[in-house]
């Protein structure tokens, strides 16, 4: 038994449910297999993938480090023994309803860009509302996170004079 | 053997990375040391985890449901392939007719609790990307086969949340088919899901027991640090000055599942709520005629010509005798009235009063036997849900209706004309319209 756990990197228990877990799989994949376009199912599968891990998490992730380091010299305190800087960044200001709005965006695209041109069809109506809703929406989140912003920040000011 | 080659050629990697670097780290985003936010940690994966765990758990439940509703072991009601070996548990269920909002209520769920789901989901997979990039890739074949169940897991559930959110959208920019390829990928999904569990459950209470379940949250962003953790693999090894303190962070995820929530819970539940539905598919406005509500599929989508909807349509029903009955012959028959829903699969509903001919009144004419199945036929001639069987229960529920008119009007043409069935929970699709055949026979 130590030397199965040894040479595998975990107990007997983990063998198990992995193979087990990979059955389900291995049989979800066989029905699949019947379906029409199994090749094409692989690739959305695969592709999703690539898609989140490679492509859309970096960048977003890329776009961030540069916003913050454009946003440092507010973090910074303006001279050695200076308070601590205020718990209040505009960074946060602008990017959580730019983040809000992108994962909208990311769910609703479709109907946004009117892409989805089945949903005539199915519902007899235009999706040519779905653009200005989204950007109205948008420019909801930023006025609210800039209100939002003028509250702190102004909080945090007369906290650190009074 | 193969373990020790793996073991070693990964393991001397692994050794020279622990080695002084001269110079700046790699920070390329494909390298785990890019990762730097002190954020990212064991506490933060596991209360994301914790919220999303009894999400994914209704959503994967509601979808079963689902599936049983549309009862797919009677005639012409499977979508796509078959159940396989999970036949029986599906012969077995029975869809009831009891209660009119069951369907609603599951699929507004379904849809609800998935799409609340889908920015924890994303916030989880950003706490723990630098997983992806660990050194060395693989330490042990455990190890190896952990990070195939990742793939299988990441996979799974982008596949079915990405279909799942185009599917409401009627948007399918792939080649296969839809409901299957949700469903069978759903599996794959759990499976690794059920795997992952047991392999982080303990990682999860080290995590809650070191740091608290909600202590962090208490921390405003001066005091903000990396996790003191013990696995120190899953901290990042050289953290950036925060930006965010994690209550903010969490703030915001929780902030836009609920937005979201009320958002996709509005297009179910309708009435003032559909307003709310900004964004969702089926947050529209008809009108306030008596057929102004939401549609799932137009006449002229399906094909419908008005020269068969005219004087001329006829109702073939069939039993153990055959009768052809005009609308005018239908509409001297006792009628009844029932408030029932339209419940679409893809998470919304409309709940209007309908008025007709109960099922079981042209069942009896029919002269159909108690535990015939029924079999509805449209007008509309190809397509997908151009037919739809209904079980014994179903024919029977008083409320159960070849229904006429809606809100004391004739159907409109998108809404059917000239009858339509209407059963309660029933999946939407299967209130078949334009009714053509109603055909009684043993299942």
């Amino acid at each position: 038994m130590a030397r199965f756990a040894r040479n595998y990197g975990a107990g007997p228990l983990h063998l198990l449910s992995a193979l087990a877990s990979f059955a389900v799989a291995g049989y979800a994949a066989l029905r699949i297999r019947e379906l029409g376009a199994p090749g094409n199912v692989a690739f959305w599968f695969v592709g999703v993938i690539v898609a989140h891990d490679l492509l859309l998490l970096p960048l977003y992730s890329l776009v961030q480090s540069v916003a913050s380091r454009l946003s440092r010299a507010q973090a910074r305190p303006a001279r050695a023994g200076a308070p601590p800087p205020p718990g209040v960044l505009l960074l946060n200001h602008v990017r959580v309803p730019a983040m809000i709005a992108g994962l909208l965006f990311g769910l609703f695209f479709p109907a946004i860009l009117g892409r989805n041109e089945g949903y005539v069809d199915a519902s007899g109506l235009e999706s040519d509302v779905y653009l200005g809703r989204w950007l109205a929406l948008t420019a909801a989140l930023f006025v609210l996170s800039g209100l939002l912003y003028a509250v702190r920040r102004g909080r945090s000011l007369a906290a650190h004079t009074g | 053997m193969l373990i020790r080659l793996l073991e070693k050629g990964f393991g001397k990697r692994a050794d020279a990375r622990r080695l002084p670097v001269p110079g700046p780290p790699n920070r390329g985003p494909f390298n785990r040391d890019f990762w730097r936010s002190p954020l990212r940690g064991p506490w933060l994966a596991s209360l994301l985890s914790a919220a999303l765990l009894p999400l994914l758990v209704v959503t994967a439940l509601t979808g079963f449901l689902s599936h049983v509703a549309y009862e797919t072991e009677l005639p012409g009601n499977a979508i796509g392939g078959s159940d396989g070996i999970l036949a029986p548990i599906y012969r077995a269920l029975d869809w009831p007719a009891g209660w009119a909002w069951l369907y609603a209520v599951n699929q507004g769920v379904h849809i609800v609790a998935g799409f609340a789901a889908a920015p924890i989901l994303l916030a989880k997979l950003w706490a723990v990307i630098h997983k992806l990039w660990e050194r060395p890739a693989v330490r042990t074949l455990a190890h190896l086969l952990e990070r195939i169940s990742l793939a299988l897991l990441v996979g799974g559930a982008l596949f079915v949340f990405v279909t799942g959110v185009f599917n409401i959208q009627i948007y399918y920019p792939w080649k296969f088919s839809f409901v299957p390829s949700h469903y069978w990928a759903s599996f794959i999904f759990l499976g690794a899901l059920a795997f992952h569990i047991a392999l982080k459950f303990p990682v999860m209470r080290k995590a809650f027991r070191e740091n608290g379940v909600v202590a962090p949250l208490r921390r405003d962003l001066a005091s903000t640090a990396a996790e003191a953790s013990s696995a120190s693999e899953s901290v990042p090894t050289d953290p950036a000055p925060p930006t965010i303190s994690r209550r903010g962070f969490v703030a915001v995820v929780g902030g836009t599942s609920v937005g979201l929530t009320v958002m996709m819970a509005g297009q179910s539940i309708g009435g003032p709520l559909r307003d709310l539905a900004v964004l969702a598919p089926r947050g529209r406005d008809y009108g306030s005629g008596p057929n102004d509500f939401q549609i799932n599929k137009t006449a002229s989508a399906a094909g419908i010509e008005s020269t068969r909807t005219g004087p001329s349509w006829t109702l073939e029903l069939v039993g153990t005798r055959k009768e052809m009955l005009t609308r005018d012959e239908l509409l001297v028959m006792t009628q009844a009235t029932h408030d029932l829903p339209i419940a679409c699969v893809e998470g919304w509903s409309t709940t209007q009063s309908w008025t007709g001919v109960p099922l079981r009144d042209l069942a009896r004419l029919a002269g159909a036997r108690e535990d015939d199945i029924l079999l509805v036929e449209s007008l509309q001639e190809s397509g997908s849900f151009r037919d739809a069987a209904l079980h014994p229960a179903q024919i029977s529920d008083p409320r159960s209706l070849l229904a006429l008119k809606v809100n004391g009007a004739d159907l409109s043409l998108d809404h059917g004309f000239p009858a339509r069935i209407i059963v309660p929970a029933l999946p939407g699709v299967h209130n078949t319209k334009w009714v053509a055949s109603m055909t009684f026979r043993s299942a």
